[in-house]
């Protein structure tokens, strides 16, 4: 018998999609996070409403690792369609609790793992009389098989259950109800295993918090003085949109009058989301919209305009698997070459990558200042991983600056100057003063446009003024390139570095565990911003060979960085890439860099 | 100078002017930037105040040609009414003016054109119809009528999207027909436009002289003085002013605005009743039939809710909201993002 795997082990559900399983799922998630124990969720569902297969991972990990894990210990197998290749899945030793009608045959039964065959579908027609919420319920008779099994008291259950359900609070004692059927009959009947067992831990998850990507970042939108919101559904970022909108409801909205101090608009399409952020940042608000890769593609027209005519906005881009409709419901870290760029002609894009939950919030409220700052549309990367999942975080600090509204010159500013000019360079840092519509000055008014224009914002087609225009907005680009989040590199002389960004980061932290338990240390520099800080330059110049990790097929940062790098330092990057649709693991990351590595030279 | 060459807020016409005009001499373009000055200027509008927004095309360029001190906004092809609704979002205090084209409205822009109107987000917004692009040098438009000849000889085999009938279907609160040509009526449509709170479309009939000035064509000079039809003569009274002239008994129609404005609508030919729904499409779909170009108020809804109104949009600007009026409390936000919340 080998030892016992102590707070260690993945557990994956697998069931139908519609069958309510998100629910059981995550009460198994709160109530083992609950034992002090670091979790990772990682949901891996179709694009469809009812009937395909889902399936949901919860990595239970000591270390606290937040990446998928690559193989399977537990399994609980709810899903005929899909049991054959479920069983597959599971790692030599692991456990599978499975519906007792399923078929143990030639192609389901191995010896080499455990099986645990549990009548749900007749136990949830035995207890719950109503077969609407059977279905549900029987996912938490799961909960309680599979916490009897690895050692999870009913009390946290219950406790995980509350917060559940915490807006109907009537549906818990149903939900308790499943939860000790699945406790008794697991006491009653099956077989007690040791190989995977929970044990409460201390010190790992303490002032920590349990969120999604998308809800952060919606925080972060309302901290960050959103005022106005245009959005077009679309999975995975909905789900920010709709946070924003129940904060908005909530602390947006007078209690007296029923007066509200944002704007929420549902628009035709994302082209129009787009077009009423610049709208509104032309006029003087701070607006944001939220979107995937599909509706990028749309946007590319307004974001053009916004970075020429010179306009605040904030875009958000919950990345998922492309090219065109691709996988809707799969993550892929692949917009950052087009959004870097996007729209025709000579464009060039800040755009923020957030890895975790804080920096989802973060990120989004800093956005908002950088977009006022620089006079210009701010992309915020995130992924369907990110955006989608429940992940541990640090806790979000109280903001403690006030907003930044940048250069805006008002009435009594008009009055004490001479003259200004809406794109002239004034401080040297390619930043030019604007006036909002509204400012009560014969001089405040200037004519916005997407065609040349000199620095009064007079229509020109002067070859000079057109070149002196893109000129300047080069050396906007640069300031930002020292304002925006920095790089955060672990470097300690090592003849061979990293570089990632975005939630690849999870995969990277425990691959260079992996790494290290090989005897081949790491440095590691995590990219937080485009454009490049000088700081991505110095760390490649130290080391012989950067990898760049990323979740795309063609390895996206690692062009952007072959075409900015010196020339000399092009040879020292190479490129590490994933995308298969799921979140990256570490393997993922530590075999092809030592397959690179040792490789005869 | 006199002060009776300044109008209700102390400015002179001058003010309402704007850089001269780069279109073709004869355009209807220019002939209704005329109208929008002297209209703007008898309404008092303060130029801080208002925002003009345009597409691309010779229409969306006029913005340059009127109150130069006034904030445009030339955006992208057919894109305007989502700029101008994020705008007015952001500033409820403005008063936003879109100028269009048939190009922009009808074909590229006809979704946002829609949706815009289906928000009745609050502005005035004209389409400078001459059937064609002019631009690109003389295509057909979707609002070319069916049978209607381009000037190289080509007949448009397809039908033209009425603007006009498309907004009332849409549930539009104001809309009305008018001709570059025909000041008298269009200046008080405009003045009526800027006292509505909704969506105001202004569908203003605009010969292109370069390339849609033919016989064939039915968006020509000729062709409107010979097929116009207009429902009633309109005169917009200011708010502040007396209704002075008196009239016969159920020969004026007289619509009330909330600002405390009116547009007196005196009667022509026929009675028309600009309040029924039916009975705008009515007229527009029987004028069309005999190929007229019907003018005047078609529709208005004076009690319809605004986008910001239906939004329930605090008075003051969203663009001048500060950190304690949108950020969480701190106590709150300590509550909300405690571990395990």
């Amino acid at each position: 018998m080998p030892h016992a795997r102590v707070n260690d082990f993945t557990i994956r559900v697998a069931t139908v999609n519609g069958s309510g399983s998100q629910s059981s799922n995550l009460v198994l998630s709160n109530a083992i996070y609950r034992l002090g124990i670091p979790v990772a969720p990682k949901n891996v569902f179709p694009s469809n409403i009812e009937g395909l297969p889902t399936w949901f991972d919860v990595r239970v990990t000591a270390k606290g690792y937040q990446c998928r894990a690559r193989d399977v210990d537990v399994l609980v197998a709810l899903n005929a369609a899909t049991w054959r290749e479920d069983v597959a899945t599971v790692r030599p030793g692991g456990i599978v609790v499975h519906e007792s009608a399923y078929p143990l045959d030639a192609q389901t039964h191995r010896d080499d793992v455990t099986y645990f065959a549990v009548p749900f579908a007749e136990m949830g027609k035995k207890h719950f009389a109503n077969g609407d919420l059977r279905k549900y319920l029987v996912n938490m008779i799961y909960v309680g098989v599979l916490g009897e099994l690895v050692g999870l008291d009913d009390a946290t259950i219950e406790a995980a259950v509350n917060t559940q359900f915490r807006s109907k609070p009537a549906a818990v004692e149903t939900n308790m109800q499943a939860v000790r059927i699945g406790i008794e009959y697991a006491r009653e009947h099956l077989a007690k295993q040791d190989a995977f067992r929970l044990e409460p831990m201390r010190g790992k998850t303490d002032g920590t918090l349990f969120m999604d990507g998308n809800r952060a970042a919606a925080l972060g939108c309302i901290m960050g003085g959103c005022t106005v919101a245009a959005w077009y559904p679309i999975t995975p970022s909905s789900s920010l949109c709709e946070s924003f909108i129940a904060f908005a409801e909530r602390y947006r909205v007078d209690a007296k009058t029923g007066e509200k101090n944002v704007a929420v608009v549902q628009a035709e399409d994302e082209l129009a989301a787009a077009g009423m952020v610049f709208g509104a940042g032309w006029a003087g608000a701070r607006a944001m919209t939220s979107t995937s890769g599909p509706g990028l593609s749309l946007m590319a027209e307004y974001a053009g305009f916004g970075y020429y005519a010179e306009i605040p906005g904030v875009i958000f881009d919950v990345q998922r698997a492309g090219p065109s409709t691709g996988l809707p419901t799969r993550t892929m870290q692949g917009d950052v070459a087009f959004a870097y760029t996007l729209s025709h002609g000579d464009t060039k894009h800040v755009v923020l990558l957030p890895a975790t939950v804080e920096e989802a919030y973060a990120f989004a409220m800093e956005a908002f200042d950088l977009a006022e700052r620089f006079q210009t549309p701010v992309f915020v990367l995130s992924d369907l991983d990110l955006g989608m999942n429940a992940w541990m975080s640090t806790p979000l600090p109280y903001p403690e600056k006030p907003f930044d509204r940048g250069k805006v010159l008002s009435a009594e500013d008009l009055a004490k100057l001479e003259s200004w000019g809406r794109y002239r360079d004034v401080d040297g840092d390619g930043i030019p003063y604007r006036t909002l519509p509204g400012t009560n000055h014969e001089r405040a008014g200037f004519f916005t446009r997407g065609t040349g224009h000199d620095e009064q914002a007079r229509y020109s087609e002067n070859p000079q003024t057109w070149q002196h225009g893109l000129e300047r907005l080069v050396r906007k680009h640069d300031t930002a390139r020292t304002r925006v989040p920095q790089p955060v590199a672990d470097d300690a002389g090592r003849t061979v570095g990293l570089i990632a960004y975005g939630t690849t980061h999870h995969a990277v932290v425990e691959a260079r565990d992996i790494l290290h338990d090989d005897g081949f240390d790491v440095d590691y520099l995590r990219v937080r911003a485009l454009p490049l800080s000088s700081g991505v330059a110095s760390f490649i110049e130290r080391h012989d060979r950067v990898y760049v990790v990323e979740q795309n097929r063609d390895g996206q940062l690692y062009g952007i960085l072959r075409t900015e790098l010196p020339a000399n330092l092009v040879s020292r990057v190479h490129s590490i890439r994933h995308y298969n649709g799921v979140p990256i693991d570490a393997y993922a990351v530590a075999q092809p860099l030592l397959a690179a590595e040792r490789q005869p030279a | 100078m006199s002060t009776t060459n300044l109008n209700i807020i102390g400015l002179a016409r001058d003010v309402y002017k704007g850089l001269p005009t780069t279109l073709c001499a004869g355009c209807g373009h220019n002939s209704i930037t005329n109208h929008l000055i002297k209209a703007l200027y008898e309404f008092g509008v303060e130029p801080h105040r208002l925002a003009k927004m345009s597409g691309i095309g010779c229409s969306s360029k006029t913005p340059a040609y009127f109150v130069e001190q006034a904030h445009g906004f030339n955006g992208l092809h057919g894109r305007m009414p989502s700029a101008a609704t994020g705008a007015k979002l952001a500033n409820r205090e403005l008063l936003v003016l879109g100028v269009s084209g048939d190009g922009d409205t009808a074909s590229i822009g006809l979704g946002q054109y829609c949706h815009m109107i289906r928000r009745n987000l609050d502005c005035t917004y004209l389409v400078e119809n001459n059937g064609c692009y002019g631009l690109t040098k003389g295509q057909f438009s979707a609002t070319a009528d069916a049978g209607s000849k381009q000037k190289n000889g080509k007949i448009n085999e397809f039908t033209g999207i009425d603007l006009c009938g498309l907004a009332v279907e849409l549930g539009a609160s104001f809309v009305a027909r008018s001709f570059s040509g025909d000041g008298k009526q269009l200046v008080p449509l405009l003045q009526a436009a800027f006292a509505h709170r909704g969506t105001a479309i202004l569908d203003i009939v605009s010969p292109c002289v370069t390339f849609n000035d033919h016989v064939g064509s039915t968006k020509s000079y000729a062709y409107v003085k010979e097929h116009g039809f207009a429902l009633h003569t309109p005169d917009f009274i200011i708010g502040s002013k007396e209704i002075e002239v008196e009239y016969e008994p159920g020969a004026v129609q007289d619509i009330a605005f909330e600002d405390g404005s009116h547009v007196l609508l005196r009667k022509l030919e026929r009675d028309y009743d600009p309040t029924s729904r039916l009975g705008a499409l009515a007229v527009i779909d029987e004028t069309r039939e005999r190929g007229e170009l019907v003018t005047g108020l078609l529709y208005v809804d004076t009690a319809a809710r605004d986008l910001c109104e239906r939004e329930q949009l605090t008075q003051t600007p969203l663009a001048h909201l500060k950190e304690d009026d949108l950020r969480i409390s701190r106590e709150e936000w300590a509550r909300l993002t405690a571990p395990l919340a």
